[in-house]
C-alpha cells in the first residue's frame, strides 16, 4: 500500500500555515483565505479516500480491522532502547478522527470566508486555522507518545492564538491566557504520566506500550502492580495522570473553566474547538490507551467514568440558566464530552467494552451537530450583533434557513430519532444500562436536561415574540455561509445510520449490540417531555421563568454563577497560592538570591575600581613598579 | 692588563645600568628613553665581556652574546624609532607622559 499520501493529510494544512503566515501580506486577504481552504480541501479529499479505503476496501483482514503503521522513522535515537519515532498510525479511531477533523475544519474554513470578511487580520486567521488543523491531525496520527505530546502542545498553542484572536479586547486576551494556563497545568500531569507509563512499559512507542502493558504474559506487569501508593498501583497513577492531561483539554470538571471563556474567539473557531479539534483530544487520548486502561487499571476507568458522568450533568445544569447563546453551547459541549468520557470509563466495571464504540460514535455525531449548532449560532450573532438570547426572538421568519438547520441540530443533540445524536446517545445509554445503573440514571437525566436547554435556546432565538433589528440586509448570508450549514445539516440527519459497531471497535472486530427497548423508549420519552416543557415555558413571552427564578432563589443564583467554580479558583490562586507560596518565594528570590548575586558583583566592582589606576598607560610608571619589585626580590634572595 | 680588578669594572657596568634605568624613568622624550635603554643594554654587554674575560678566559661565549645583543639592539632601535614617528603623527607629542591611551 503506497502510504505517502497519508503524510500529506497533516502536511498540507502545515504548508498552508507556513505559506500564508509568511507571504500572506503580499497578496490580497481573499486569496490567502481561498488558498488555505484549497489546501484543506485536498487534505479532506485524501482523508475521505483513506477512510473509504480503510473501512470498505483494504482495512479489514479476515473481518478484523488491522492497525498499520504506513510511515515510521526514528527521529531521535538516544540509545538503542530509547528511540523517539515519528510516524503515522492507521487504525479505526485514527482514520475516523482524520475524517472528522478535516471535514469540520473544511466547513469552518468555507464558513469563515464570509463570517470573517473585512477583518484586519484575515490572512493571519487562516494561517492559524491551518496550524490548528495540522496540530490536531499530527496528534491523531501519532505513533509515539512523545509525538503525541508534541501534537498535544501544538493544539494548545494554536487554540491560544485563535481564542486570543481579537487581541485588542481584554476579555479575549484573558480567556486565551486562562485556556492556555489551565491546559498547561493539566499537561504537566500528562507529562508525568507519560514518564511513569513509558518507564513501566519500557518504551515510548504506543503500539509497543500497548502490547507490553495489556497482556497478562507481559514481563513488567506484576512488580509495579504489587507496589502501591494510596491503594493505587504506580501504573494506575501514571494512567490517572495521563487522564488528567486529557481532562484538561477535554474540559472535564474541575478543569472545565476555560471552555466557556474560550467563546471570546471568533465563532467559527469555537465550532472548530468544540466539534473537532481541541476538546475531543482528551477523549482520543483515553481511547488511544484504552487497552492499557482496560487491562491494567480498571480502577482508573471507574474514576474516568465518574468524572465524565458528573461533568455531564453538572455542565447540563449550568447550561439551563445561561443567557449567552455561545455559553449555552459551550456548556452543552462540556456535557456531551462528559458523555463520551463516561462511555469510555464504563469498561472499568468489566461487563463489556462496547462503551468504546459508543464513545467514538458519539464523538463523530457530536462533531457534526455541534459544528452545525455553532455555525448557525454564528449566523445569528452575525446578523443580530449580540450574543444574548434576551435580545433575540421571532427570527424564524427572517432567517428561515438558519432556523431549519438549527432545529435539525437541536433535534440531533436532544436525541430524537432519526437524527444522528439519537443513535450514538442511545448506544451510550444502552452500555451504561448494562454496566452501571447509577451512571445510566445520570445519563438519562442529562439527556432530558440537554433537550430542555437546547430547546430553550431554540425557542428563545426563533419563536419568542420580540422586535429584532437585523443589522445586515440579507439574513441568509452568502453562499459560503449557507453551504456548510446545509452540508452539516445533512450530516446531522444521516450520520446516525453509519454502522459504527461494525467499523470502530476496541479490537477491530465487529460487535453485536442489541438495542435495549427500555433504554430506547426511556431516552425518547424523556427528550420529548423535556422539549414540551421547554416549549411550554419559552415558546411565548410569559412569566414562568421569572417565577421559577424567584421560587428557586439561592439555588438559581448558585447555578447561574456556575457553582462559583471560577471564584473558588480565584480564591485558591489569589488568596492561598499567591500569599502563602508566591510571596515568600518572591521575597527569597528578591532579598536572598538576588542580593547574594549583587554582593558578588559589588565586591568585584569595588576591587576593580581600586586597582584600575595601576594601569595608567605610562610605561615609565610600569617600569618603576617593575624595577621596584625586582629590587625587593633581590633583597629577599640576598637576605635568605 | 689584569691590573684592573673585576670589581672596578663591575662597578662601572652597574653604574651604567642604573644611569640607564634612571634615564628611562625620568626622561620626557621617547628618544631619550630609547637612548637610556641602549645604555642598559650596553651595561649588560659589558658584563658579558668581563665575566668571559675574567672567569672563563679562552672561551668565546660571552663575546658571541654581546654580538647578538648589539645586532638585536640595532634592529630594535630601528623599530622603536619607527614607532616613535608614528606616535608623533597620532599624538603630536613624543612624551611618554602624554601617549598613554595605548593601554586600551
Amino acid at each position: 500500500m503506497n502510504a505517502a499520501y497519508i503524510a500529506l493529510i497533516p502536511a498540507l494544512p502545515l504548508v498552508g500555515f507556513i505559506f500564508i503566515g509568511l507571504f500572506g501580506k503580499y497578496f490580497p486577504a481573499k486569496i490567502s483565505g481561498r488558498l488555505g481552504t484549497l489546501f484543506l480541501a485536498v487534505s479532506t479529499c485524501l482523508a475521505g479516500w483513506e477512510a473509504y479505503q480503510y473501512f470498505f476496501v483494504s482495512g479489514a483482514v479476515g473481518g478484523t480491522y488491522q492497525t498499520t503503521y504506513p510511515i515510521r522513522f526514528s527521529w531521535l535515537e538516544f540509545s538503542p532502547k530509547l528511540i523517539v519515532e515519528i510516524g503515522t498510525i492507521i487504525d479505526p479511531i485514527s482514520v475516523m478522527m482524520l475524517l472528522v477533523v478535516t471535514l469540520i475544519s473544511l466547513m469552518v474554513h468555507i464558513y469563515s470566508a464570509a463570517y470573517m470578511r473585512g477583518e484586519k487580520r484575515y490572512s493571519t486567521y487562516y494561517a492559524f486555522l491551518g496550524l490548528f488543523t495540522f496540530s490536531m491531525l499530527f496528534l491523531v496520527l501519532s505513533i509515539n507518545i512523545i509525538q503525541l505530546y508534541m501534537g498535544w502542545e501544538l493544539v494548545g498553542v494554536s487554540s491560544f492564538l485563535l481564542i486570543g484572536f481579537y487581541y485588542d479586547k481584554p476579555s479575549a486576551v484573558a480567556a486565551a491566557k486562562k485556556a492556555f494556563i489551565i491546559t498547561r497545568f493539566a499537561d504537566m500531569f500528562f507529562l508525568i504520566g507519560i514518564l511513569i507509563v513509558s518507564y513501566i512499559g519500557k518504551s515510548l512507542d504506543i503500539p509497543t506500550l500497548i502490547s507490553n502493558l495489556s497482556h497478562a504474559s507481559s514481563f513488567t506487569i506484576t512488580s509495579p502492580l504489587a507496589t502501591g501508593f494510596m491503594g493505587f498501583s504506580l501504573l494506575s497513577w501514571g494512567l490517572l495522570m495521563i487522564f488528567i492531561g486529557g481532562a484538561g483539554k477535554s474540559a472535564m470538571f474541575p478543569l472545565h473553566v476555560w471552555l466557556p471563556d474560550a467563546m471570546e474567539g471568533p465563532t467559527p473557531v469555537s465550532a472548530l474547538i468544540h466539534a473537532a479539534t481541541m476538546v475531543v483530544a482528551g477523549v482520543y487520548l483515553v481511547a488511544r490507551f484504552y487497552p492499557i486502561y482496560v487491562f491494567s487499571a480498571p480502577d482508573v476507568l471507574k474514576i474516568i467514568a465518574i468524572t465524565g458522568a458528573f461533568t455531564a450533568i453538572f455542565a447540563a445544569i449550568i447550561a439551563c440558566v445561561q443567557y449567552d447563546i455561545k455559553r449555552v453551547l459551550a456548556y452543552s459541549t462540556i456535557s456531551q464530552i462528559g458523555y463520551m468520557i463516561f462511555a469510555l470509563g464504563l469498561a472499568g466495571w468489566g461487563v463489556n467494552k462496547y462503551g468504546f464504540t459508543a464513545a467514538m460514535f458519539h464523538l463523530f455525531t457530536h462533531a457534526i451537530f455541534k459544528a452545525l449548532l455553532f455555525l448557525s449560532a454564528g449566523s445569528v450573532i452575525h446578523f443580530i450583533h449580540s450574543n444574548d438570547m434576551r435580545d433575540m426572538g421571532s427570527l424564524r421568519k427572517k432567517m428561515p434557513l438558519t432556523h431549519i438547520v438549527f432545529l435539525i441540530a437541536c433535534l440531533a443533540i436532544s436525541g430524537i430519532p432519526p437524527f444522528a445524536g439519537f443513535y450514538s446517545k442511545e448506544m451510550i445509554l444502552g452500555v451504561a444500562y448494562q454496566t452501571n445503573k447509577i451512571i445510566f440514571i445520570i445519563g438519562i437525566i442529562t439527556a432530558g436536561l440537554t433537550a430542555f436547554y437546547m430547546f430553550r435556546l431554540y425557542f428563545s432565538i426563533f419563536w419568542r415574540d420580540k422586535k429584532v433589528q437585523i443589522i445586515r440586509g440579507n439574513a441568509h448570508g452568502s453562499a459560503s455561509m449557507t453551504i456548510p450549514l446545509m452540508l452539516l445539516a445533512f450530516g446531522a440527519i444521516g450520520a446516525g445510520f453509519i454502522p459504527f459497531q461494525k467499523l470502530v471497535t476496541f479490537n477491530g472486530q465487529p460487535i453485536a449490540m442489541e438495542s435495549n427497548n427500555i433504554v430506547t423508549v426511556l431516552a425518547i420519552v424523556i427528550a420529548v417531555v423535556s422539549i414540551f416543557i421547554s416549549a411550554f415555558i419559552y415558546l411565548n413571552d410569559n412569566t414562568i421563568p421569572t417565577k421559577a427564578v424567584k421560587r428557586l432563589g439561592g439555588v438559581y443564583r448558585l447555578i447561574y454563577s456556575k457553582f462559583y467554580i471560577d471564584e473558588i479558583y480565584l480564591f485558591i490562586t489569589k488568596k492561598i497560592i499567591f500569599n502563602l507560596v508566591a510571596r515568600p518565594v518572591a521575597w527569597i528570590d528578591k532579598y536572598i538570591v538576588d542580593s547574594s548575586i549583587n554582593l558578588i558583583g559589588a565586591v568585584t566592582t569595588e576591587i576593580s575600581i581600586s586597582i584600575k589606576t595601576l594601569q595608567s598607560g605610562r610605561i615609565q610608571g610600569y617600569m618603576s613598579w617593575f624595577l621596584g619589585a625586582l629590587l625587593v626580590l633581590v633583597l629577599i634572595f640576598m637576605m635568605s | 692588563m689584569f691590573g684592573v680588578p673585576i670589581s672596578h669594572v663591575l662597578i662601572v657596568s652597574t653604574a651604567l645600568f642604573f644611569i640607564g634605568a634612571y634615564g628611562f624613568l625620568t626622561r620626557t622624550h621617547l628618544i631619550m628613553v630609547l637612548m637610556s635603554m641602549e645604555l642598559m643594554l650596553n651595561s649588560t654587554c659589558l658584563n658579558f665581556i668581563i665575566f668571559n674575560k675574567y672567569l672563563f678566559p679562552g672561551t668565546q661565549d660571552g663575546l658571541l652574546f654581546t654580538l647578538f645583543i648589539i645586532t638585536i639592539a640595532a634592529a630594535e632601535a630601528a623599530i622603536a624609532i619607527a614607532i616613535i614617528l608614528n606616535l608623533y603623527r597620532n599624538f603630536q607629542s613624543v612624551s611618554p607622559e602624554e601617549t598613554t591611551t595605548l593601554k586600551y
